[in-house]
């Protein structure tokens, strides 16, 4: 077999020396299908299968409940209701009101309300279908706006403030005031929620967990069987994508198996098909943004007055840090000198919406975003134009919450890109063709981004490591983040190689455990390389640390005359192999194991000021895309992408470029062919791949190209890296602004049409038939 | 059931007439490469290959292992991801999406791994180079959410040019070629079709009548597509299935000069092959269908008896007025018009105890002015919001005969007839007229909304594609996408180069 690349050198970005970088560690498992994810786990004779019952009402109490038939079904072992938990039945990741098992009152249709374990998950399936639930009504709120309307909430509103909006929107030449809503985005992980449990000897049970975050599955598992933190141990060796959706929304799987598996005495799983799992985990939020943006002439922003309900769901989950994000992405690249930013958290009686990558920003940028577009078409200027001009830059460094924009990335790397993609002589040829073609319609677009980057929630920005030597020289890494595919392992088994100076070759990563890195952070706010990585770095510091003193007191050497590089110790005049090196200092008893510990510095913010400092640090891009529209139809191809984006010095370009393209894809499906539906009853109709349509190969163009911005972190994060996960989904926006800059065309961008999101051809084609009335109207 | 799985032959005759082959290589034999992303062939987590001989070769084709019945591949050779690396050594498709970067969270990448290998296989076998729009298809029905594709498209490019670990190639396994062989045999020796087994596959009319008089509960299946959901979404058990994917007199295309015959058996895939020359707008549409697994497997007969009023094929055989000759068990035959069978919101002319045989065009109608145009939220493995099948003969620059059959406008596959004879018995650049014809789809026509469109964009869309069917009468043919990336030319001149039938 041809030996694969596996050579690195970190800093070695745009090399363009394919395989130069390691690939992926589970790369070849991946291929050859040897890499196990839960549901391929051996399953043990005695193993059972969960179906849940669901509510058929958005918002009810039960009246009565029958599971005769349920539990005399062939195959159904157990049958459970909420009463039959043993613990605390509440399983809310950070405040209260998600069920496990809903008890007298339902608020979302495919709400639990019993549990089966049987022998099949088909016999559970077939089972579960013959409840008899009496319910009676109550009237379900299913839009943001009627949640605005009746004022309910699933928490307290939010305001950022900057200036004086009120008085700066009165005096402005110029003012929009609209709205948009947006719809929310399906995780669509090809692998589905699942989990298996299986008890111990103790009455403690070990839970295999789909999740982003084990630690609060061990914690949430522990409660809900009553037993503390320490009985429950959760390991995660790898997700088949997780998006965010396996950020809370995994742990009820957890807790579900393992009640059935104590009270069983049995290991049990939980998989949930594909659309139990689309009706019955949350999705990205919908927003409804309306908006009053005042500008001069000259397209400068002087005043925004945003007010943006998230819909949120039925209940709290992480809707907190969603609507938080969104607001705090609402000026996206762009200075807002008066601003006043409220969020709403709205209630609604659907499923609880979660983490989506991007976490509520998305929603906040695709306002600013449809903001620039507008006013570049209310004073007759390119929307590039306007966009460079309102960009943050010396002068206009501040957010209406208060942290300053301290270096230039955006405007040096708006313009590079502008330069390289050739944007200008593009929207010259495009405004040729359009005037030639009455048929087709090309449109184009470059948008920004800047995302910033830590939790919002404080707490969660900290990050543990555990790194052992062993005496052949082998090291192995665990700590607290999950490989959901993003490359997380394969990038800090290169930091732990690069700061111990060996072969990357020598570190083994393995399984996420509660019980080797406990109380971690969930692997999210694309934070896991800068968390994690920091860790990792810390802990073999303090390893590195001992040897040193070890080399020193064993030879007599000086401080610097030890050195670990290139797979060599180097003491003084003399060098010998790691491997050789290790089994002496193990030899001379020094400890080849330790933990490692990181917290972000700096970062801190003032609730009730609404100012402070939420990011370290932010993460920049920028997206050029073209596309052709038939205007006969609205459907449309997008034929050109050109991307520029910030990851500091990059640790792994392969990687990087992979969650830059794929970050990209999903955020352009979820603006165009992605459209979550629901019917008056407040039942999704979208709950099957049938159905709702992310993009396939032939959706990405050919001319797909993307390249990272040359400058390091100007923060001290791992290695001047940059978090990549999230930023570039919002790229995905250029997509959208293109759509609706092909529509406005055809009324000479006297007007820019609004545009449905997700732009499906339906939207496209109405947003083009508004821009042609407009015309219509003006000659 | 015998079959060749990987290099084992397997024989069982226990098992449930619906289990799946994914189930089955995961709960009976362990193998676990193949995973289960949605259990209704939309995502390709499932992909499998599948090997058959036809005409003494050995061709390759993919499948969705979740909605196809294990015994529907009796006699066949059912590749693995496992079996694909042998030895450690990676097959060039695994290879190539190694060194592309083509694998983040790794669950669908055996599905992908298995699509690639496939056209490798056809490629490398003809001699054919692989260029993108043959990966795009090959992989059409491979949802991958992490990478964007780019990286998978990537590696489908360069796989023939990665340095092979092994370069043997499926279909010149002279081994695996003589069991099937030896296989096929017997299982013609052995198949009456009226043994008492739960699974049966007739391999001609008489054996099907048979079977069908043996076991009258029996349901039928094609290519399981659909029917398949049944069991993997709504999880209800079948009993007795009886296939028809095997009867000869159903699978066959004829041409006798007068009528283009094609058994109902026949794939999506089979009639893209066929038309890829011929009736390149019939290929063109079969492009748009579904996914390369589903095609491989799904069949004229099942898009037609299933009535939904959202299929592609009722139109395209309305607008040809095909005629349908139907087969009773009692053995009485009789032939209908497409223009009669569809009575309402799933209900047909079929009688309990009757199917589709075959359907046959006219060569005549099919050498007249036709176009297919379907409109979907997504180019790939969509559904139609809005499809239309139109067909216009001409005499004298006149249209004589006009067929505008729509599917996704009202509870069946319908033509729009009061718009067909306005554009009747006028001059075909009469627009005029065609406004006419617009105002009466309007008034004729009144469909619903749903998940994939609202009744008025249903409505505007079915006016709009008349009028680009007119357009193209006139030779002036609007740009239509598909699944392919748009030319060069048209992003220059906004004008595709037309290839007229």
């Amino acid at each position: 077999m041809r030996k694969l690349p596996q050579d690195f050198t970190l800093g070695d970005k745009n090399a363009g020396q394919k395989g130069a970088l390691p690939i992926h560690e589970s790369a070849i498992k991946h291929v050859t299908g040897q890499a196990v994810y839960i549901d391929d786990m051996p399953e043990w004779p005695n193993e059972l299968h969960i179906a849940t019952g669901k509510s058929t009402e958005a918002h009810a109490d039960i009246v009565s409940i029958n599971l005769d038939k349920v539990r005399a079904y062939p195959g159904v072992v157990d049958v459970i209701v909420q009463a039959d938990i043993p613990g605390e039945v509440d399983v809310s990741p950070v405040l209260s009101g998600d069920l496990l098992l809903a008890g007298n009152f339902v608020h979302y249709i495919g709400q639990s309300i019993f549990a089966v374990a049987a022998t099949s998950l088909r016999a559970a399936k077939q089972a579960v279908e013959l409840a008899e639930i009496v319910y009676q009504v109550r009237e379900a709120t299913l839009l943001p706006q009627q949640s605005l309307a009746r004022q309910e909430f699933v928490l307290p509103t939010h305001t950022i403030q900057s200036g004086d909006a009120p008085a700066a929107m009165k005096s402005a030449p110029r003012t929009i005031q609209s709205e948009m809503y947006i719809k929310g985005q399906e995780h669509f992980y090809l692998e589905g929620q699942i989990s298996v449990a299986v008890p111990n000897e103790d009455g403690g049970v070990q839970v295999f967990a789909s999740s982003q975050h084990p630690a609060e599955v061990q914690k949430l598992v522990a409660r809900v069987l009553g037993l503390p933190v320490g009985q429950v141990l959760v390991e995660t060796r790898r997700m088949g994508g997780g998006f965010g959706g396996k950020e809370s929304q995994a742990a009820v799987l957890g807790c579900m198996a393992a009640v059935l598996a104590v009270r069983n005495r049995c290991p049990v799983k939980y998989r949930m098909p594909r659309q139990d799992d689309m009706v019955q985990t949350g999705k990205r939020h919908d927003f409804w943004n309306t908006y009053h943006v005042g500008f001069n002439e000259a397209g400068e922003i002087l005043a925004a007055e945003y007010d943006m309900v998230g819909k949120c769901g039925c209940t709290a989950d992480l809707s907190d840090g969603v609507v938080d994000r969104a607001m705090f992405h609402a000026d996206n690249a762009y200075f807002l000198p008066n601003a006043r930013i409220s969020g709403y958290r709205g209630k609604t009686h659907t499923v609880s919406n979660t983490a989506f990558r991007g976490f509520g920003g998305p929603k906040g940028v695709i306002l600013a975003e449809n903001v620039i577009e507008e006013i570049a078409c209310s004073v007759g200027k390119d929307a590039l134009d306007i966009r460079k001009l309102n960009c943050y830059q010396a002068g206009k460094d501040t957010t209406p919450y208060g942290q300053k924009i301290n270096d230039d990335v955006l405007p040096t790397l708006i313009e590079e890109l502008e330069l390289s993609s050739d944007y200008r002589a593009r929207r010259k040829a495009i405004q040729t063709f359009n005037a030639q073609n009455r048929f087709v319609k090309k449109g184009l677009a470059l948008t920004p981004v800047k995302f910033g980057i830590s939790f919002t929630s404080k707490h969660l920005n900290q990050g543990g490591a555990l790194v052992h030597v062993y005496t052949d020289g082998s090291v192995h890494i665990n700590h607290g983040g999950t490989e959901m595919g993003q490359g997380l392992f394969t990038k800090v088994a290169q930091i732990v190689a690069k700061a111990f100076g060996i072969d990357y070759q020598r570190v083994n990563v393995s399984s996420t455990r509660t019980d080797k890195v406990p109380n971690a952070s969930p692997t999210a706010a694309s934070a896991g390389t800068d968390l994690n990585g920091m860790a990792a770095l810390d802990a073999v510091n303090t390893i590195k640390d001992r040897l040193r003193d070890f080399a020193i007191e064993h030879y007599g050497i000086q401080p610097d005359d030890f050195v670990i590089s290139d797979d060599l110790v180097r003491l003084g005049e003399e060098s010998m192999s790691f491997p050789e090196f290790i089994k002496l200092a193990y030899m001379n008893r020094v400890s080849l194991s330790s933990t490692g510990f990181y917290k972000t510095p700096k970062i801190g913010y003032d609730r009730k000021a609404a100012k402070g400092r939420p990011f370290l640090y932010f993460a920049n891009g920028a997206a050029v895309s073209e596309v052709i529209v038939d205007t006969f139809t609205g459907e449309y191809k997008v034929t050109q992408v050109d991307i520029l984006h910030d990851v500091g010095d990059s640790i792994n370009a392969e990687l990087d470029i992979g969650q830059i393209e794929g970050a990209f894809v999903q955020g352009m499906g979820w603006l165009t062919s992605e459209e979550l539906s629901w019917d008056e009853k407040g039942r999704i109709t979208t709950n099957s791949p049938a159905n709702y349509k992310i993009p396939t190969s032939a959706d990405v163009p050919e001319k797909f190209t993307v390249k990272l911005f040359e400058r390091a972190n100007s923060e001290e994060s791992i290695y001047r890296s940059k978090a990549v996960g999230e930023p570039p989904l919002m790229l995905g926006i250029s997509v959208w602004c293109a759509l609706k800059d092909a529509c406005a065309s055809v009324c000479d961008h006297q007007f820019s049409p609004p545009l449905a999101a997700p732009a499906t051809p339906e939207a496209v084609y109405y947003a083009m038939q508004a821009a042609r009335d407009y015309q219509e109207a003006r000659l | 059931m015998k079959l060749l799985l990987n290099d084992e032959l397997i024989e069982d005759n226990t098992l449930a007439s619906d289990y799946t082959a994914l189930r089955y290589l995961r709960e009976k034999r362990g193998l676990m490469g193949t995973k289960e992303g949605c259990a209704s062939g939309d995502c390709g987590a499932c992909t499998l290959l599948v090997g058959a001989l036809e005409e003494g070769e050995l061709r390759y084709t993919t499948l969705n292992s979740c909605i196809t019945p294990i015994q529907s591949l009796a006699g066949k050779h059912l590749v693995s991801v496992e079996y694909l690396s042998q030895q450690n050594a990676l097959h060039p498709a695994q290879q190539a999406v190694v060194e592309c970067h083509g694998s983040q969270c790794g669950f669908c990448t055996p599905g992908f791994v298995l699509s690639l290998a496939s056209l490798y296989e056809e490629r490398q076998s003809t001699q054919q180079s692989i260029d993108r729009e043959s990966v795009c298809d090959a992989i059409s029905g491979n949802l991958c959410r992490c990478t964007g594709y780019r990286p998978i498209i990537d590696a489908g490019l360069s796989m023939t040019q990665v340095e092979p670990d092994y370069v043997a190639l499926l279909s010149q396994n002279h081994k695996v070629k003589q069991t099937l062989s030896e296989l096929e045999s017997s299982a013609s020796l052995a198949d009456d079709g009226s043994k008492s087994r739960n699974y049966v596959q007739p391999q001609n009319l008489a054996q099907l009548i048979a079977a069908k008089k043996a076991c009258p509960d029996g349901v039928l299946i094609a290519g399981g597509t659909d029917l398949m959901l049944e069991n993997t979404q709504r999880y209800h058990d079948f009993d007795d299935l009886i296939d028809l994917s095997q009867v000869t007199e159903m699978t066959t295309i004829q041409d006798d000069g007068q009528y283009l015959t094609l058994g109902a058996s026949v794939t999506y895939a089979d009639l893209e092959t066929y038309c890829q020359d011929k009736y390149p707008h019939i290929s063109g549409l079969l492009s748009r269908i579904a996914s390369r697994q589903i095609r491989n497997r799904g069949t004229l007969g099942g898009n037609v008896a299933n009535a939904s009023p959202i299929a592609d094929i009722p139109p395209l055989l309305l607008a040809f007025d095909a005629d349908m000759q139907l087969l009773n068990v009692d053995g009485t035959t009789r032939t209908v018009s497409i223009n009669d069978f569809y009575q309402g919101y799933k209900q047909t002319l079929l009688a309990t105890d009757e199917w589709i045989v075959s359907f046959s065009v006219s060569l005549e109608k099919l050498a007249q002015c036709h176009r297919f145009y379907k409109v979907s939220k997504r180019m790939e493995d969509d559904i139609s919001s809005v499809m239309l099948a139109a067909r216009f003969a001409i005499e004298d620059d006149k249209i004589t005969e006009v067929r505008l059959a729509f599917g996704g406008m009202a509870g069946t596959p319908i033509r729009a007839v009061n718009a067909e004879q306005a554009l009747t018995q006028v001059s075909v650049n009469d627009e005029q007229a065609l406004q006419r014809a617009i105002e009466k789809i309007r008034a004729e026509l009144h469909p619903m909304s749903d998940v994939r469109a609202s009744s008025r964009y249903r409505l505007d869309m079915a006016c709009n594609l008349i009028r680009k069917a007119w357009l193209a009468l006139n030779n002036q043919e609007a740009v239509t996408f598909s699944g392919h990336a748009v030319s060069d030319t048209l992003l220059i001149t906004g004008n595709e180069e037309t290839n007229h039938a």
